[in-house]
């Protein structure tokens, strides 16, 4: 599955970083604690998460993640939407909160 | 091979940026991917730690063909026990650093985790010097 196979099926916005759209997705990781993230999400993850800030996209890079997923409606920062750009790792948003978000992409990646 | 990176204390907008400069040299190097990944997670959690608590630091990497030894030499408010704050969720960070989701008592532990070898020097007013060594195989 790619990031743009998730965007319909789960009506998310894309915010920035288009050239990653086709990014395979291994799993997904929910957090927004950076070091928690640094120190478990995988190459591959979906990463969810309220943090708008540049620093999101450092260790979206340093990890290889997929793909961020903001929620609530969240929109990535101008520094942070241009890093998403650089590194090809897409910013997508949801009006739903993490819990939601978090449940329907599982069920997606485990169906 | 030996690459040296200067760190900015207080400026989260260039956090990670010596730590993806020594990334990018050691994929050049085709080092195995899950040690790789490893010493990225130590050596960011290191730099955030500058960051956050010191004024400036450097960042120095030698690497050898089976070995890689970071040293991370910052001026700062030093660490007055350093057995308290390798313990997981022990953290001095401020309240905005905290809120951007740092500061939550992690980074020393996942360093620990990450490298083979860690050794951490500090002397309160001064600085800390942490030194962390992984082998490639």
């Amino acid at each position: 599955m790619t990031v743009q196979d998730i965007i319909s099926s789960l009506n998310l916005t894309v915010c920035s970083g288009k050239e990653g759209l086709q990014r395979e997705i291994k799993g997904g990781y929910t957090s927004d604690l950076l070091s928690d993230v640094m120190g478990h999400a995988q190459e591959g993850d979906v990463w969810i998460t309220l943090q708008t800030h540049k620093n999101v996209m450092a260790i979206a890079s340093l990890k290889e993640v997929a793909a961020i997923i903001l929620v609530k409606g969240h929109l990535p920062e101008e520094d942070t939407l241009e890093e998403s750009n650089n590194e090809q790792i897409p910013i997508l948003s949801t009006p739903l909160q993490a819990f939601e978000i978090t449940g329907q992409l599982y069920k997606l990646l485990h169906p | 091979m030996e690459f040296s990176y200067n760190i900015e204390g207080g400026n989260f907008s260039r956090a990670g940026s010596a730590s993806s400069e020594v990334k990018k040299i050691l994929k050049q190097l085709n080092v195995n991917p899950s040690v790789l990944k490893r010493i990225v997670v130590a050596l960011y959690e290191a730099e955030v730690n500058v960051v956050a608590h010191a004024y400036e630091g450097t960042m120095q990497v030698n690497i050898d063909p089976s070995v890689i030894t970071v040293v991370i030499n910052d001026r700062g408010p030093g660490i007055p026990d350093i057995e308290l704050a390798m313990q997981e969720g022990y953290s001095t960070a401020s309240p905005e650093v905290r809120e951007m989701g740092f500061g939550a008592g992690m980074g020393l532990p996942n360093i620990q985790k990450n490298c083979d070898e860690l050794s951490i020097e500090s002397k309160i007013n001064e600085g800390t010097k942490v030194t962390m060594t992984t082998y490639f195989n």
